[in-house]
């Protein structure tokens, strides 16, 4: 047996446009007294299987990033991050990141790449290592928690055509977790018009009909996105014994 | 970074809280299994008085357990190294005394957060490596060095090796002080004086077992070690009153929430020696680690160990503790919080 390389992927891509407060990317934003993109490379690099850390960055930020790198990052926490120019789409942010990957490091059948928003700070331990052991037996991993709204389906926001079955339903958190090579072969079998559709990675083992394993998220796992999501961040982290 | 600790908010009520974790000075420990006390049943059931309660909680229980590094800027440690973890914080070390009775000292588990947590942050000095033990024996280092702490405090006080040492109660404390005793001073006679014939009987590597009820009106020793705690604990006192030879010393390892009366004239007559020892500091916990390494030493602990399996949610924590609480056996699990 080959042994395994785990790389990690921090996505970093957002430009602050959903936020409206700010022209700053919410990644970039304050909780407590370090961004909220540090908290989230920190948690990350606990995790004594990564070799490197990629962090997919906007190009417009890449110098401001590297400054706060800088900054924050212990010095030799810092050494384990590269930073990679982002693109587009996350699924473009995704490719470059590879594209870097296979240039520099060593690529083959056992390598996996465990991907993670950067606005998602809370992320655990365990929902780390759990992506990793789970990708020992899947392609393809994703992390998740059950839905607890009725989901409701509807086309045309007008009318619902569906309602679900609630046990069925669950959310997308991130980290997901593929094998770098099957990844590579699927993404690249897709025309242009599924590429388009793509949310996130899972989707293009989804459209080729391969099997995707769940890891159990937490709902404390939040993505940073709004204002709200940002007070309710802060608002957890109140009474913390600093 | 943010971390996270399971806390007890009151009894039979966990809450999760998130907190920041600062990366400059402390040692980061994942904590990988974790071993029950009955401390923390204490706690847990809310045994402890209400104004106890009140004080202490919320708070992470469990102040036994093993772990990994996964972050060290002192560097003395590299990631991924097995460590087990200290819960004393003393505020200094002052030479000649022993840190875990200083003033000021805290106790994780004991009014700050225990191990249940994500990540512990401690002084590389509260983190002690191990090698060659396996993780779910290496979860009772802790305990363990409590025993070794007792056989410090006797040490301290004995002219000459001891001819015969008697050990009270035949609960895990006492089966790991006799096991304790026994490496200590291979060549002396070990007594251990019980209740239960079930529990008596795991005691393979002592001279003699007696029921505390049935001790023979000869038996004499020259020292003991009070290992019952809670009621019991003034029974087995008189006991070892009675029975200990003149001038031996009595090391007072069992807790009790209660005030009990105890024969002070022949404490008097006999010129006895009382110790209380409690907890245990550095130094033990390195004799422990290097006990556990002994293959027939983690297979006699085999006998009194209950696995529960992985704990990674807050059900599961109450499992574990319902569990423990009608279970023979000393309760250790997987960690995976």
């Amino acid at each position: 047996m080959k042994q395994r390389r785990y790389y990690a992927a921090v996505l970093a891509g957002g430009s602050g446009k959903r936020m409206k407060i700010s022209d700053l990317p919410k990644q970039f934003l304050m909780l407590e007294d370090k961004p909220i993109m540090i908290h989230t490379i920190e948690k990350c690099l606990l995790i004594e299987e990564f070799e490197v850390l990629l962090l997919g960055m906007n190009t417009q930020w890449m110098s401001y990033a590297d400054d706060l790198l800088k900054e924050y990052l212990d010095p030799a926490q810092r050494e384990r991050v590269i930073l990679v120019k982002g693109g587009d789409s996350r699924s473009d942010t995704i490719e470059m990141i590879l594209d870097h990957l296979e240039k520099h490091y060593t690529v083959d059948e056992n390598s996996v790449l465990v991907t993670h928003d950067a606005v998602r700070p809370f992320v655990s331990l365990r929902i780390l290592s759990e992506n990793i052991e789970m990708s020992k037996m899947h392609e393809m991993v994703d992390t998740v928690i059950p839905a607890h709204d009725t989901v409701v389906i509807s086309t045309d926001g007008k009318l619902i055509e569906d309602i679900p079955v609630r046990s069925h339903m669950f959310l997308g958190q991130t980290p997901q977790t593929f094998n770098i090579r099957a990844y590579r072969e699927l993404y690249s079998s897709l025309s242009e018009e599924e590429v388009r559709s793509l949310t996130d990675a899972c989707k293009v083992f989804i459209l080729r009909n391969k099997p995707v394993a769940i890891v159990r998220g937490d709902e404390a796992n939040l993505k940073i996105t709004t204002v709200k999501d940002l007070k309710l961040a802060r608002a957890l982290l109140e009474g913390s014994d600093d | 970074m943010i971390s996270q600790s399971i806390q007890l908010l009151y009894p039979n009520f966990f809450s999760v809280s998130y907190y920041k974790v600062e990366m400059k000075d402390k040692v980061l420990i994942r904590p990988d299994f974790l071993a029950l006390c009955h401390a923390d049943q204490r706690y847990y059931q809310g045994k402890r008085s209400a104004e106890v309660l009140r004080l202490k909680l919320p708070m992470a229980l469990i102040h036994e357990a093993c772990g990994r590094v996964v972050f060290d800027p002192s560097g003395q440690f590299n990631q991924g190294q097995k460590v087990v973890m200290i819960p004393n914080d003393p505020p200094e070390i002052v030479k000649g005394y022993y840190e875990n009775y200083l003033e000021g000292t805290g106790f994780l588990s004991s009014g700050r957060d225990g191990f249940m947590r994500e990540i512990v942050e401690l002084r590389p000095d509260r983190v002690v490596p191990y090698y060659d033990i396996p993780e779910k024996i290496a979860a009772i280092t802790e305990f363990v060095s409590v025993a070794f702490h007792g056989v410090e405090r006797l040490k301290k006080l004995l002219p000459n090796e001891p001819n015969h040492v008697a050990v009270y109660g035949d609960g895990n404390l006492s089966f790991t002080q006799c096991l304790v005793l026994r490496y200590s001073f291979p060549n002396i006679k070990i007594s251990v004086i019980g209740k239960h014939n079930e529990k008596l009987r795991l005691f393979s590597f002592v001279d003699n077992k007696y029921f505390l009820d049935q001790v023979p009106k000869d038996l004499s020793f020259e020292h003991a070690f009070e290992c019952v705690g809670g009621e019991g604990s003034f029974d087995a006192i008189n006991s070892i009153i009675e029975n200990i030879k003149p001038q031996g010393n009595v090391i007072l390892m069992g807790v009790s929430e209660y005030k009990g009366a105890i024969n002070t004239r022949d404490i008097l007559e006999k010129g006895l020696i009382f110790v209380g020892s409690s907890r245990s500091g550095r130094e033990d916990f390195i004799k422990a680690a290097e006990f556990l390494q002994q293959p027939r030493i983690q297979s006699a602990f085999e006998l009194i160990l209950r696995y529960a399996g992985d704990v990674s949610s807050i059900q599961d924590i109450h499992q574990v503790f319902k569990e423990d609480q009608s279970m023979p056996g000393k309760t250790v699990f997987k960690w995976g919080y």
